[in-house]
């Protein structure tokens, strides 16, 4: 059964980019346990608004794990303790009365702090714009049915595509690595016969972007996976490490 | 009443957009290099029409208010997306999807527009497939279709329970692809805040740099809005937190008509509302009601005492429940549509017979279907959704049943568009949700990704070079010119008089205070006495606002307050709009329901010859009423009859 519980917060401030960050901690009293994390956050906000406060800045949209927007490093957890979900399905129930919980942002060299909990993720838009699609132009398209597509590839497909871009992996790599974000991009397209066309010159434009924007390098430490909300696997960093080859044998 | 023109094509319902597309003004390469689009949203509309239109060799600007235009609300659909393929060979036509989609929004929306969306709707599927979207699929390789609410055949594509967010995800690619290309430029983290017109058409935007606080100012030819619907008018709604009618607002404030704005839908299955701190609210599939069994206590008691925590639901014998959807619609049971089980459901709670702690919730019994198919079956079927409830509610639909409880989840009404999806000011139009067009009074589930994406990819990219077509002479805009200058002041001073107001509540404690009077009295079931309340309250909600708001911060920075209360104060005045409206149509029809207006038997009841037409709001200014014009909806091809779900 769901209880009001007394909490204490410590949350990273940061006013800018290039001003210094520090840790402030705020208590909380009867939060209810039915209360999603990110309520919580809205209670906090309430109570500085109040006090006449700057109340804490962190990305949210759809309040139901699919938008990609929430972030927050909690307890040493990128999306918190809970696995195979967002910040935004996080509940109170996960936390006890008298807890102090931190809350920082996304910490890694692609994704450059913006103010408080908001980092800047135009990294990974850029990195499909280098070749995270099929190139197809509106219009004079085939029927849908005329190229069939074993279910089983498809569900692969399907599988790696469940990404929502949030960025988890990266903060939970000890690199800064992207190769998880990557690879289930490749490796949805590079599963199904519109995308293969592109295979080898996708891998290799994505990798490049990828490396250009600062992230690390993947050594199979496997974090990025155990963090990833949408358990997106790591057999896609193999996919990926093998059409990449495949794009190099071939130049 | 002339002042309504919806350009319509001449001929038979299967020949208008033949015509049209073969007697438009198209725009040549070398011309379409010089002339700016502005699309604002990067939904299933906006990211398609940015697309298309860079692609086709226009030079588009295109605005997200988020970090990605991956972001937007569009991902979140999870049933379906309708075609009509017919590749079950089940007896599917065009026609036959644009006589459901007809009817299911209750004969309210144009025959013209809804039969060319059921006619580009194949193209839909054909393009989401050709940019990898990874659709179900048959073990034969070939797609898979399920039904849906309000339709006979099997015509819903889907990607397990995440379609919107694959579609998005599709459109997005090709987004991306146009930016790399230099087709499109991006500008995330900005809001549009307001329209600029110049010698009476749209010319471009001032937008809000979300990150700076800085406003800065955009020209084009022409401007596309596709910033979705306003059910966050409700605060508690499907919709995403950061979901708004701004522009929309800004477009109608500017002089675009803004149509049939009472007309919003309720979701009958969502989870109920579990405290005063919650933010939104979460949809369960509409999929669920094809095995699970919806109920209340038959003894108010029984009710009472389960509101209490003395009594579980597994408590009550089989012989003191009431499946009223059941009993009230033999022929429908669980699957009647949404309007119809939302409006059961509170009918039920309204009487005493609500569950949960506050009363207001409904079961939705999975027992009987686990002891016909067992349990492995239905978590095959339901399994994500079982889980994604259990993590909310923190109880286990397998043992006790769910609760669930309607919600706002979408805005069939919006800016009046035409045939061409321009609207009453030249040169802007407006797309996907964030239009009225083709829903009618009721939209039909798995509709809405097709109406975007059919917007977005096949529709303006033709329509709006009838317009450009005219504006080829027309030099690139500066924006250092008087119109611009003004804009940028009016919008300047707004923000100046928010910031000053420096009172006790917050943005979100306003805005809960707009979400109650919206669904006490503009919600379910609404009547005169109950709408003439409400804009009242509002008039005294809108005078609370302005004067005691609390804004910490100062404007030129990242100010996440500021932004909730330029859309919070649209959000009170679109409120009212929808009030006005609601008092106006005096009938019941789709997802507008006047309790006065109804049959013996508790269904709506539509007044044909009175009110078939869509209500064009113009505004007059500030505290001046609106003025509203009517676009008669002449029938020629189908014929209007009582909806009926229960024989």
């Amino acid at each position: 059964m769901d209880k009001d519980i007394n909490i204490k917060v410590k949350v990273w401030r940061q006013n800018g980019p290039k001003e210094k960050g520090h840790f402030e901690t705020y208590s909380l009293e009867k939060i209810s346990q039915g209360s999603s994390f990110l309520e919580m956050l809205d209670i906090l906000n309430e109570q500085l608004i109040n006090e006449g406060k700057d109340p804490v800045v962190f990305d949210h949209d759809c309040r139901e794990g699919i938008c990609g927007m929430c972030s927050l490093y909690i307890n040493g957890h990128p999306h918190g303790p809970d696995r195979g979900i967002t910040t935004c399905q996080l509940h109170m129930r996960r936390f006890n009365d008298g807890d102090t919980i931190t809350v920082e942002p996304w910490r890694s060299a692609g994704f450059p702090i913006i103010k408080d909990l908001i980092v800047d993720r135009t990294a990974f838009d850029k990195i499909i714009q280098a070749g995270g699609y099929v190139s197809v132009n509106t219009g004079g398209i085939p029927d849908a049915n005329a190229i069939p597509i074993p279910r089983d590839d498809a569900e692969m497909a399907m599988d790696a595509a469940a990404c929502i871009g949030c960025g988890a992996c990266v903060a939970a790599c000890k690199n800064g690595s992207a190769m998880l974000f990557v690879s289930a991009k490749v490796s949805q397209l590079a599963l199904l016969p519109q995308g293969r066309v592109e295979a080898a010159r996708r891998a290799k434009s994505m990798v490049a972007k990828m490396d250009e924007l600062g992230f690390g390098n993947c050594t199979n430490t496997g974090a990025c996976e155990v963090e990833c909300p949408k358990n997106i696997s790591i057999t896609n960093i193999a996919r990926l490490n093998r059409e990449f080859l495949k794009a190099k044998f071939r130049d | 009443m002339n002042k309504i023109n919806s350009k319509i094509p001449e001929g038979l319902l299967a020949e208008k957009w033949t015509n049209y597309k073969n007697h438009q003004k198209l725009v040549n390469p070398a011309n379409k290099r010089r002339l700016d689009i502005i699309v604002v949203g990067t939904g299933l509309a906006g990211a398609s029409a940015a697309a298309s239109l860079g692609e086709l060799g226009f030079n588009v600007l295109n605005f997200c208010i988020q970090d990605s235009p991956r972001r937007a609300h569009s991902i979140a659909a999870q049933g379906g997306i309708n075609a009509a393929k017919n590749y079950p060979n089940d007896g599917d036509s065009v026609y036959r999807l644009f006589y459901d989609t007809i009817k299911g929004g209750d004969y309210r929306a144009r025959e013209g527009n809804v039969y060319r969306l059921a006619e580009v709707s194949n193209s839909i599927i054909d393009q989401c497939v050709a940019q990898g979207v990874p659709f179900a699929r048959e073990y034969g390789g070939l797609l898979d279709n399920r039904s849906f609410g309000g339709a006979q055949v099997s015509r819903t594509f889907y990607a397990r329970g995440q379609t919107g967010q694959q579609l998005l995800l599709g459109a997005y690619s090709a987004l991306s692809r146009a930016v790399h290309r230099k087709q499109v430029k991006l500008y995330t983290r900005y809001e549009m805040v307001d329209l600029v017109i110049i010698d009476g058409r749209a010319r471009g935007i001032i937008a809000r740099n979300l990150v700076t606080g800085k406003l800065e100012r955009f020209a084009a030819h022409a401007v596309v809005i596709a910033s979705g619907g306003y059910g966050n008018t409700f605060f508690l709604s499907t919709n995403a937190m950061t979901s708004n009618g701004s522009a929309a607002w800004q477009c109608y404030k500017k002089g675009a008509y803004f149509a049939n704005p009472c007309m919003t839908q309720i979701h009958p299955t969502c989870i109920p509302v579990h405290g005063e701190f919650q933010s939104k609210l979460t949809l369960m599939s509409e999929s669920l009601r094809n095995d699970g069994r919806i109920w209340v206590p038959k003894k108010l008691e029984d009710a009472k005492a389960i509101r209490e925590g003395k009594l579980r639901p597994t408590d009550i014998k089989e012989e003191d429940r009431d499946y009223y959807l059941e009993r009230r619609y033999p022929a429908f049971g669980n699957l009647v549509p949404r309007d119809v089980a939302s409006r059961a459901a509170k009918e039920r709670c309204d009487a005493g017979y609500g569950v949960g702690n506050t009363g207001l919730a409904v079961y939705l019994d999975f027992a009987e279907a686990i002891g016909r198919l067992g349990r492995d079956v239905v978590e095959a079927r339901y399994g994500n959704l079982f889980q994604m409830y259990e993590k909310i509610v923190d109880d286990n639909p397998y043992e006790t049943p769910m609760m669930i409880y309607p919600a706002i989840h979408y805005t069939m009404g919006g800016i009046w568009v035409d045939y061409e999806l321009m609207t009453s000011v030249p040169g802007l139009f407006a797309i996907g949700e964030a239009n009225f067009s083709d829903h009618g009074a009721n939209r039909l589930g798995a509709s809405a990704l097709m109406q975007g994406l059919a917007d977005g990819y096949f529709i303006l990219p033709y329509t709006i070079q009838n317009y450009l077509a005219d504006q080829i002479n027309v030099l690139r805009f500066k924006t250092d010119t008087p119109e611009f200058e003004q804009a940028e002041k009016e919008i300047k001073d707004r923000i100046d008089r928010l910031m000053n107001i420096k009172g006790t509540h917050s943005v979100d404690h306003i805005h809960k205070e707009l979400g109650h009077i919206m669904w006490d009295f503009v919600g379910m079931g609404r009547d005169a006495e109950g709408l003439k309340q409400a804009i009242e309250k509002l008039k005294e909600l809108k005078k609370d606002f302005w004067t005691n708001l609390r804004i910490p911060g100062n404007k030129e920075t990242l100010n996440v307050e500021l932004e909730k209360a330029l859309r919070l104060a649209d959000f009170i005045e679109i409120g009212e709009l929808m009030a006005h409206d609601a008092l106006d149509r005096e009938e019941s029809c789709g997802g507008h329901f006047r309790v006065e207006h109804q049959t013996s038997e508790g269904e709506a009841l539509r007044h044909d010859e009175q009110f078939a037409y869509v209500s064009c709001w113009e505004y007059q200014g500030e505290d001046k009423a609106p003025e509203m014009y009517k676009e008669p909806l002449n029938y020629e091809f189908v014929v209007r009859q009582q909806r009926n779900y229960k024989s």
